[in-house]
């Protein structure tokens, strides 16, 4: 009896040791994977907003800037209104700027979970024109605005002459003035055309203030002047995208030109690297610098990193190496793409291109994100360039779009294709370092820049 | 019934049972994924493509001037932390061990805080103290003693100098508190026989001390090497993103994550991996193998 006992309550613990370990085993792999999802879920919860009716057709949209997000809603509101009977529902989800890339190009190599709609930010954009491309084709989408559309824009996210993104914006580069600091020391910015000219207003400024105060500030970790010059002298160091080859002309007389400025004191090193960057806002703040060259989306800096400020910017086209060259280029942007295999890929595609390359979409492009629209009938159209009520119209100097129509065919595009990603890395980590920080001579550099470009081209 | 009731009761089976669940997680969440990056380093992927290219990926490290930049910043980043955080924390342990030391558990603590802080907010506030401009508390402090400013982040040394500096105020307390237990399990018979003999305090160090605490020293050693040579976080958080002015700050992980992720070249990242693997396998074998852990113990 006694030894009947033993046994059953030892059978009793063995089986109840195998439980456990069996609830050990599947259920904590359950609950820290459910824990985790229910942390996810909290990080992303506040970031996803439906918009539009339930019995609309439904899309999924991936974005990476909160306020875009404040843009599409507006303009799904008025499509729905317009159409009622193409209603459409979004889903948006904003995830931060390299989460949604890294989420994207993981979705796109596994070929599942692909959003029916996403923002992809230029550079990112030949990551995923590699291959078998899972975008729609949007020339026919396209071709109803194409009149009035800056179309070097559609360029930048076109391959094989399939346009697969729809533009945001112009981006087009223009010269800030600090207006302040040029009149009390006598400098006309609307006089100065040429770079000469530029230098010419440097040597005076250093002499007038001492060098306390830089005429302009050189970039080691960005790319805007080399793109800006690129664009002057019909250059692109892209022109072959299997042969990139960044020894040009162009790069090497900005680079000279910019060496020279920082021996004689008229420029210093952007604090940085960059203008946009931390540092660079405090350098303009400070009233440390006098000009500068950036895209026209710059002007939401000011306004929300640089409001004291108002009222001492002027924007105007940048200077030229030679008179009658072109004066901007394109500069950022953001290309929407549509998944072609998506259920409503028609209607998305429908609705994108009406929202950002119509008229009425580039009206609140611009009141609400304060970009340069594709669409240029809206910069002819003063009621809403000259509003007043409008801040950027406030903050500068001049109205921004006597600048962008002096320039409006000048705008020239530096397709960002493949192995622009390697180009960027070698001249904004190493390159301009090396000629602007270290003085190393410009050809040289420009030598060996290409030869690490080369290693990625083979 | 009978045979489940033969199998579960088996002694032959039940550590099987026993030790299934690491099985499972090892070969779910290591074996695989090893398999298929070595299998991923001899393709190239793109997106919806694989192609079979054999070893040229490995070829393409070979002559990848980057790619040899991150080896070498992280291997003398690896040695530069096992020469501070091996020696420094170990007289913190035997400071805080002895008894004329007052208010050890302060000490201790203020030592182990760091390690609690996480490295991303501990990464700003080193970016911040050592910026570039007259503003930054770095450049503050040197300014107030009459240096000129630094642009600390810009140059290879200042640079390296941060990251240890980061290192080393994170894991000092970390390491200090392993020593201090490998402190405590030496038989305090030992000191005081030595004592008798006539051994001063440093041969008591040199001859108890330290032997003793040989396996506490090995462990930490080798998880220093695997921490300095997987560190990621600490540089990518300094410099704000992964890029760095020529590639002062970049480590092999970082290098890793630049190739798969940002320019989505999973093949050649999935190499860069296999070669950490072997970079780091081989320094702790040869390591462990050197210091006689294999080797069994002389009685």
């Amino acid at each position: 009896m006694g030894a009947k006992l033993m046994k059953l309550r030892k059978k009793l613990f063995s089986y109840f040791v195998i439980l456990l370990m069996t609830v050990l085993v599947f259920g904590c792999s359950s609950n820290s994977s459910s824990s985790k999802e229910d942390k996810k879920k909290e990080e992303t919860k506040p970031e996803v907003t439906t918009v539009g009716p339930d019995d609309g057709a439904k899309l999924d949209m991936w974005l990476f800037v909160d306020l875009h997000q404040q843009f599409y809603t507006e303009m799904l509101n008025r499509w729905n209104d317009q159409h009622p009977d193409k209603q459409i529902q979004i889903k948006f989800t904003v995830y931060p700027y390299a989460d949604m890339h890294t989420k994207l190009t993981l979705a796109v190599q596994s070929g599942e979970g692909i959003p029916d709609l996403a923002d992809v930010e230029i550079s990112q954009f030949p990551n995923y024109l590699d291959g078998e491309v899972p975008w729609l084709k949007l020339n026919d989408y396209v071709e109803p605005y194409k009149a009035d559309l800056v179309t070097s824009r559609l360029d930048a996210y076109e391959k094989g002459g399939n346009y697969y993104g729809v533009p945001t914006h112009v981006g087009a580069m223009v010269m800030y003035y600090n207006t302040e600091i040029l009149q009390q020391n006598g400098i006309d910015y609307t006089q100065i055309k040429t770079w000469d000219d530029f230098t010419a207003a440097g040597e005076k400024l250093k002499e007038a203030t001492n060098g306390e105060i830089y005429m302009t500030t050189v970039d080691t970790g960005g790319g805007d002047w080399l793109t800006l010059a690129m664009s002057e002298y019909g250059e692109s160091w892209v022109k072959d995208p299997e042969n990139a080859n960044v020894q040009l002309k162009s790069i090497e007389n900005m680079l000279t030109m910019q060496q020279e400025w920082l021996e004689k004191g008229i420029a210093e090193v952007t604090p940085g690297g960059q203008i946009d960057a931390e540092e660079g806002y405090s350098t303009v703040v400070n009233g440390k610098v006098a000009a500068f060259p950036k895209a026209i989306w710059y002007m939401s800096r000011f306004t929300d990193y640089m409001p004291e400020m108002s009222g001492k910017f002027a924007i105007a086209p940048a200077p030229v190496f030679e008179e009658g060259q072109p004066r901007s280029n394109g500069a950022g942007g953001t290309g929407t793409v549509i998944y072609k295999d998506s259920k409503n890929a028609e209607l998305a595609a429908e609705f994108m291109t009406w929202a950002k390359l119509s008229e009425e979409g580039g009206e609140q492009i611009w009141n609400i994100l304060g970009f340069d629209p594709v669409n240029t009938k809206v910069w002819t159209n003063q009621a809403v360039t000259h509003n007043p009520e409008n801040k950027y119209v406030k903050y500068f100097v001049n109205n921004p779009y006597d600048t962008l129509l002096e320039i409006q065919d000048e705008v020239n595009l530096i397709k960002t294709v493949p192995i622009t990603t390697t180009i960027n890395e070698v001249f904004n980590l190493t390159t301009l370092n090396e000629i602007l920080e270290n003085g190393a001579d410009v050809k040289e550099a420009l030598k060996a820049a290409q030869e690490e470009v080369d290693f990625e081209q083979e | 019934m009978k045979k489940i009731q033969a199998f579960l009761f088996s002694q032959k089976i039940a550590p099987y049972v026993f030790v299934l669940p690491f099985i499972i997680s090892l070969a779910f969440f290591w074996i695989y994924p090893m398999i298929s990056t070595i299998s991923m380093s001899f393709h190239k992927i793109g997106n919806g493509y694989s192609e079979f290219i054999g070893l040229a990926n490995y070829e393409k490290l070979l002559g990848d001037g980057v790619f040899h930049t991150a080896v070498k910043n992280s291997v003398i980043y690896t040695i530069l932390t096992l020469v501070i955080l091996i020696p420094i924390p170990m007289l913190c342990a035997f400071l805080l061990n002895s008894k004329s030391v007052l208010g050890k558990r302060v000490y201790k603590s203020i030592l182990y805080l760091p390690a609690l802080v996480s490295v991303v907010v501990a990464g700003i506030l080193f970016r911040y103290m050592f910026s570039e401009m007259d503003s930054g508390l770095m450049n503050q402090i040197l300014n107030f003693f009459g240096f000129e400013s630094q642009e600390w982040l810009k140059n290879w040394g200042t640079g390296m100098f941060v990251l240890l500096l980061l290192a080393t105020w994170r894991w000092t307390g970390v390491n200090t508190l392993y020593f201090e237990a490998g402190l405590s399990s030496i038989d305090e018979v030992l000191y005081e026989s030595a004592k008798v003999d006539g051994a001063n305090a440093w041969q008591r160090f040199w001859y108890i001390t330290l032997p003793l605490l040989k396996p506490t020293r090995i462990y930490v050693t080798t998880i220093s090497i695997y921490a300095g040579l997987a560190m990621f976080l600490e540089s990518f958080m300094i410099y704000g993103s992964n890029n760095s002015p020529k590639n002062i700050g970049l480590t092999i992980v970082g290098y890793l994550y630049r190739r798969g992720i940002e320019k989505n070249d999973l093949g050649y990242a999935s190499a860069v991996g296999l070669v950490l693997l072997i970079v780091a396998l081989s320094i702790s074998m040869v390591y462990l193998l050197s210091s006689g852990m294999f080797k069994k113990e002389d009685k």
